[in-house]
């Protein structure tokens, strides 16, 4: 078994050879930040169930398996038929693929591009712009870096970056789709995208990371956004990895005076799951909604941790996260939200609701309010239940069998969550999508 | 042999037997009543019809269709064309009201082997069957019953009732909680459903909705047992002289009062 040095370790003597790799580029600033990343996350190392943050997720199959960094393009036989299957809103959709976390421009489609809208490759923008290193390293606040976020830093190859100039509408969602291919010998991948909407300006992105074969990942990606006085922006994250993947997420958010930030991130795949998503009131009147939704089934983990930062005052939050476990499968909700001092008049609400469906299944759902003004409204609320008997038999006296009646009512259960995701092809999607999972996980728990 | 058959039917929860022999044979074309006083253990009678799991029948066979009802779970039992109307219809947030209709027709027409109806067809049964009981359309594309009035709720239960076309229709107190016209409207629904085919069986406390619905058969259910049957002009008699004239005859062996 490695010790978490060994771990550090076996990245440390990837990094040597990654770097071998970049001749000059050795000596950008980007890879000056990578050498800090790296550095940040030796002295770090992989968390453990001893780190408060971590207590109910144990990432040691992480720290045990030698991921190999995916550093160079390789796309590895994707045909726009993979990348068909998980299109969302059709040909219209502006869409950025990234197989195992590197763009690909001959699977992307980047057309008729609304003016004041740029969307590309991470990459290439910081090639075109070497300031934007700052904004990637600089914006989200490296002061709550943890070891997979430096991780990410130490391989930042590549990811999307989204800009929109102030006043600029895109009325099409904008898809960043990455995908993992199939490999032989266990990889991760790093995305790190950057979203910015300028003031006033209007955007819808969507995440989605899914695998296209059984191979045994990590994917360890980071996501910030920017969005400036006045903006809004709907930030829908869709994960249905490999039954076998890992995935760790961090979305850091500075969301600024009168703008208006939603995430709706639904976890249905993967094996191990950890979404961080962490925003930051910079300006008053500002709004911000965090939604989420998982299904967990067989012996899956899937682990929501969230932070509000009502830093400044008259800014309003509101959560909603909601699980659906079955099997042996298990949850965590952990919702921090801060109140700092001058943030009076804050309006927080957090909303965490669970439905078991087996009596193996399990969440630990924590609400944590640190609140240090006075004139500020603050609730929260917490629910963990089963399926409605009466109900139950209410559909099944009509006709309906038992175990569809039970994926229509777990349905229903996730459907206020679904019914706040404004893309509306992609709400449709994951209808469907929450069905067929259901479906799967009954088969399995039946074999 | 009739459409259904009880035999000595024992049931009841756990360290509480409710039902205790009843006997009651209903044919095609028959509309039957079951009249008896709060606690005789009407409701009891429906649930174990429909299958309800917190009755166990300790005692005594259903037979339905030539087949032993007790052994088919509840979706079975509907999708062999029994229907219960419920006393107090479940409000199921998140599922529209025609969502969970198409589900269980084409779950019933699967079960009888016929092609699901695709969703052109089966607006327009909805269309035609929402008629029969004046069932507002703003109604079928709201969560089943969520925010319904009480009226609005026992509507949608016979307005199933009409989508579903079923061969036994239970009708368990659907008069309960209705002002006179909502039950003339209920009562109307049921009237145009009925055929020689089907059968209905009106579980009530009151008369007041058989002089809508007009019966073939009175039972009146009393501590578990029918104690007395006979024709329509037994519900008013009921009407008259109450139930506890009966209360004697209640100590009788059932089976005796077995029309």
């Amino acid at each position: 078994m490695n010790t978490p040095a060994q771990s550090t370790e076996w990245y440390a003597s990837r990094f040597a050879l990654f770097e071998k790799t970049l001749n000059g580029a050795s000596r950008s600033a980007l890879h000056a930040q990578r050498r800090k990343s790296l550095a940040a996350f030796r002295a770090a190392g992989f968390p453990t169930t001893g780190d408060e943050e971590w207590r109910f997720t144990n990432v040691s199959a992480i720290a045990k398996t030698e991921f190999l960094p995916v550093t160079s393009h390789e796309s590895a036989g994707v045909t726009a038929d993979d990348i068909a299957r998980f299109s969302v809103a059709g040909k219209d959709a502006l869409q950025l693929v990234f197989i195992n976390g590197l763009f690909s421009p001959s699977l992307s489609r980047l057309d008729r591009l609304p003016p004041g809208v740029t969307a590309g490759s991470l990459a290439e923008a910081i090639a075109r712009d070497p300031s934007l290193v700052d904004l990637v390293f600089g914006s989200s606040g490296e002061t709550e870096q943890n070891g997979f976020t430096a991780l990410n830093g130490a391989f930042l190859i590549d990811g999307a970056y989204v800009h929109l100039t102030d006043g600029a509408h895109v009325d099409r969602p904008v898809h960043l789709l990455c995908l993992s291919a199939k490999g032989t010998s266990p990889f991760i991948s790093n995305p790190r995208h950057l979203i910015i909407a300028g003031r006033n300006a209007h955007l819808s992105i969507v995440e989605t990371y899914a695998g296209l074969g059984p191979s045994s990942y990590l994917t360890n990606a980071v996501t910030d956004v920017v969005v400036r006085e006045g903006a809004s922006l709907e930030h829908d994250a869709i994960q249905i990895e490999s039954p076998g993947a890992f995935h760790v997420r961090s979305t850091r958010v500075r969301v600024e005076g009168r703008s208006s930030f939603t995430s709706n991130a639904i976890t249905l795949g993967g094996a191990l799951t950890r979404n961080n998503v962490r925003a930051l009131f910079t300006g008053e009147r500002a709004e911000c909604t965090l939604n989420g939704l998982a299904l967990g089934t067989g012996a899956q983990l899937i682990d929501n941790h969230t932070v509000i930062d009502h830093a400044v005052p008259a800014c309003a939050s509101h959560e909603l996260y909601k699980s659906i476990l079955d099997g042996e499968a298990r949850g965590v909700f952990n919702g921090k939200i801060f109140v700092r001092p001058d943030a009076q008049k804050t309006d927080a609400k957090q909303t965490n609701k669970t439905l078991l469906l087996s009596d193996e299944a399990t969440i630990d759902t924590k609400p944590q309010l640190e609140i240090f003004a006075d004139d500020v409204k603050c609730t929260h609320g917490a629910t963990v239940g089963q399926l409605d008997e009466d109900q139950l038999f209410y559909l099944r006296a009509r006709g309906i069998g038992l175990s569809e009646a039970k994926d229509l009512l777990t349905v229903a259960f996730a459907t206020d969550v679904i019914n706040r995701v404004h893309v509306e092809p992609l709400r449709v999607q994951l209808e469907t999508l929450l069905r067929s999972r259901l479906r799967q996980g009954r088969v399995a728990a039946e074999e | 042999m009739s459409l259904l058959e009880i035999r000595n039917l024992h049931a009841g929860v756990p360290g509480n037997p409710i039902l205790r022999g009843i006997n009651l044979r209903v044919d095609r074309g028959e509309v039957h009543a079951i009249m008896g006083p709060n606690g005789s253990g009407k409701s009891t009678l429906a649930g174990v019809l429909a299958g309800r799991e917190a009755y166990a029948v300790s005692e005594g066979e259903v037979m339905y269709k030539d087949m032993n009802l007790l052994d088919l779970s509840p979706e079975d039992r509907a999708r062999e064309g029994l229907f219960m109307a419920f006393q107090y219809p479940v409000e199921i947030p998140g599922v529209t009201n025609t969502y969970f209709l198409k589900a269980a027709i084409n779950a019933i027409r699967k079960h009888r082997g016929q092609e699901e109806l695709d969703a052109v067809e089966f607006l327009s049964l909805v269309k035609e069957k929402s008629k029969l009981v004046d069932i507002d359309h703003s109604l079928l594309n709201r969560p089943v019953n969520e925010g319904f009035s009480g009226g609005e709720k026992k509507r949608n239960e016979i307005f199933q009732m009409a989508v579903l076309d079923p061969t036994l229709a239970i009708l368990d107190e659907t008069d309960s909680g209705l002002d006179i016209d909502a039950l003339r409207i209920v009562a109307e629904g049921v009237n145009k459903l009925r055929s020689k085919d089907n059968a209905v069986v009106v579980v009530t406390h009151y008369q007041r909705l058989l002089n809508y619905i007009i019966p073939d058969f009175v039972h009146v259910l009393m501590d578990g047992r029918i104690v007395k049957s006979g024709g329509k002009e037994l519900a008013l008699l009921l009407e008259e002289r109450g139930y506890d004239w009966l209360s004697k005859e209640a100590a009788l062996p059932a089976g005796a009062e077995q029309r």
